[in-house]
């Protein structure tokens, strides 16, 4: 047996390790995103000094990074490919998983809630190819039977896988901004005669707005994100889609299909980078600015 | 006060519970995966390294399963990818074998040149035909290499299945619609240098898929599309067309007498490429491939080996 000294000795030995092990952990987060951005930024660097011509990028539609009489790097049909699948995945996600919070989170009995929750945060965890094999393999054959399109993976498509992906982080963060909302709230409604509706209506979605409205920005941040599920659904197809029915190609499937043949230090290896960084910027930009609203309603609760 | 936006994008995790536990968890699996991944095998095996073209993954995998029981002390590792993944990597010194379904281009010959001394040696493996697949339904029965290019180049006048004359029902649209390869693709480069010419680019719009099975799939399932990938990949669902040079040629199917003597308009050798001085084990099995073990695998592929047509197999040393 251990003297009563040796073991708090040890006790004392195993805090010490231990804490300076979470210390480490949680700064290592911050080293690993800057060391993140640091290296996807070295890479693109070089075009920045060059004589690159930016405002062809950012003018042109035409994406030709390998070919033999003239490379071309517009970025305008992939902008507008990314843009067309996020937007209509949020279209259909944000109502959705709004209002599956609401049912979560003021309708529903404490068992259902735990079932639905449970089942909901699974579908977040399905892989994005997997996904990306459903969208391929079962709903573009479903869309060139069902409706007029002509080829099945287009913008229908990946908005729709998106929006499958997104749902759950819209419900989850939606459900949380519900439940900051103080019951006294809820009550003063229910005592001034409001049905739950008009709670939830006039009382519950005004006070969680921002709450809701980070919810949405972080979804909106997992599908420009989204690189897989994308890749296979939407077709990979360089244009600008003038119906639901058109195949695009997005930011990320572009990277994802392009970088490993690239020779490093090329022209097209740069650009891929600069992609890179304009993605890493955009989900900072929507992080930085879903924290800052959900800080805001943190403070306003509390008054 | 710490800034937590980076556990914020991690709403499924309930809240009481992350931040400081989650990363303890994560940065512990990291380590862990970091710790076996760089653990020794511990075997003494031989290792030959090829990666690239995607027409021919199926065989370099067949001749690696093949290989591994002619020769137990050689590992074969095979992976894909695309011509252009595979020269990438023979030029960063990542892999032994480039496997490569168009010929390497004068610029990337300079470049294994200027990092190895030598020029690379080239090895045509197997002949292979091009085929153009269309749906099943599709009543159309030949083409001719000038009406493809219409149909894909940039500036092309065709892009109705009337315009190539046929009666297509099951197209509602008309509309047709290209799949062709990403743009690392041996295929793609093949295709654009014999079809559209050597100074016509693709029309954008098409279907990039970055696989040759895809191409097949997906015309498979989609009735308007019209698309290019080796024989070796056609599956029920799709029809290969009949190609002629010029609309008033004659039009050949693809087989193996055709692409062998060469009257099929797309038939294409499929190399492998080494750089610098390769190891014994490299040489035999690349000797090994175009040895009658290694062609009667190509035949079983449905290629067409390289002695069928009667050309020389040789080393191509220096450039």
């Amino acid at each position: 047996m251990l003297s009563p000294a040796i073991r708090q000795r040890i006790s004392a030995a195993v805090d010490a390790v231990m804490d300076t092990t979470i210390r480490l952990a949680g700064w290592s987060a911050i080293g690993f995103v800057f060391a993140i951005f640091y290296f996807v930024v070295r890479e693109a660097a070089p075009l920045l000094a060059g004589d690159f011509e930016f405002a062809k990028m950012f003018g042109s539609t035409a994406w030709r990074p390998e070919s033999v009489v003239r490379p071309q790097f517009g970025l305008i049909a992939l902008l507008a490919g990314t843009a067309s699948v996020t937007a209509l995945a949020m279209l259909i996600s944000l109502p959705t998983g709004i209002a599956a919070a609401i049912f979560v989170s003021e309708f529903c009995g404490p068992r259902t809630r735990e079932v639905l929750k449970v089942v909901i945060e699974l579908l977040a965890a399905i892989p994005s190819v997997v996904w990306g094999f459903i969208g391929y393999m079962v709903i573009a054959p479903l869309l060139v039977q069902v409706t007029d399109a002509s080829v099945g993976v287009n913008v229908l498509n990946g908005g729709l896988i998106l929006a499958f992906m997104s749902v759950p982080i819209v419900m989850s963060m939606g459900e949380d901004a519900l439940k900051a909302v103080p019951d006294a709230f809820r009550e003063g409604a229910l005592a001034l005669g409001a049905s739950r509706w008009q709670t939830v209506y006039r009382v519950l979605l005004p006070a969680a707005r921002n709450g809701l409205l980070a919810a949405a920005l972080l979804g909106v941040g997992r599908a420009v994100g989204e690189t897989m599920a994308v890749l296979m659904a939407t077709g990979h197809s360089v244009r600008i889609p003038h119906s639901l029915f058109d195949p695009v190609r997005t930011l990320t499937a572009t990277v994802a299909a392009e970088l490993g043949e690239t020779v490093s230090g090329g022209t097209h290896y740069r650009v891929l980078f600069l992609i890179g960084t304009l993605l890493m910027m955009i989900s900072l930009v929507i992080n930085v600015t879903a924290d800052l609203i959900v800080r805001g309603t943190r403070r306003k609760v509390r008054q | 006060m710490p800034v937590n936006f980076f556990t914020s994008v991690r709403p499924w995790s309930r809240r009481r519970r992350r931040s400081r536990l989650d990363s303890i968890c994560a940065v512990a699996l990291l380590f862990a995966g970091t710790v076996a991944c760089g653990a020794p095998s511990g075997s003494t095996r031989e290792v030959v390294r090829i990666t690239g073209s995607d027409t021919m993954v199926n065989l370099l995998q067949a001749w690696a399963e093949h290989y591994a029981r002619v020769r137990p002390g050689v590992s074969v590792q095979v992976a894909g990818g695309g011509s252009g993944v595979g020269i990438a990597g023979l030029i960063d010194g990542t892999l032994d074998i480039a496997a490569a379904s168009r010929e390497m281009r004068p610029e990337e010959r300079r470049r294994v040149i200027s990092r190895y001394g030598v020029a690379p040696a080239e090895l045509t493996v197997a002949l292979d035909a091009l085929a153009v697949y269309v749906h099943r339904t599709n009543p159309i029965g030949s083409i001719s290499i000038t009406e493809l290019a219409e149909v894909y180049a940039e500036g092309g006048r065709i892009d109705r299945w009337r315009q190539l004359g046929a009666r297509h029902w099951s197209c509602r649209s008309d509309e047709i619609i290209r799949v062709s390869r990403q743009n690392n693709s041996g295929t793609f480069a093949y295709f654009r240098q014999v079809v559209l010419g050597p100074d016509r680019e693709y029309r954008l719009g098409s279907i990039d898929q970055s696989g040759s099975k895809d191409v097949v799939s997906l015309v498979s399932n989609t009735p308007c599309a019209v698309g290019y990938s080796g024989i070796a990949f056609a599956t029920p669902g799709v029809r290969t067309l009949e190609l002629a040079t010029t609309p008033q040629g004659p039009a050949i199917a693809p087989s193996e007498a055709t692409v062998a003597d060469g009257s099929y308009p797309l038939a294409r050798r499929l190399y492998l490429y080494t750089a610098g001085h390769p190891s014994d084990a490299v040489t035999a099995f690349t000797r090994w491939t175009v040895g009658p073990q290694g062609q009667t695998t190509v035949r079983q592929l449905r290629l067409v080996p390289v002695a069928a047509s009667g050309r020389l197999v040789r080393w191509k040393e220096g450039g």
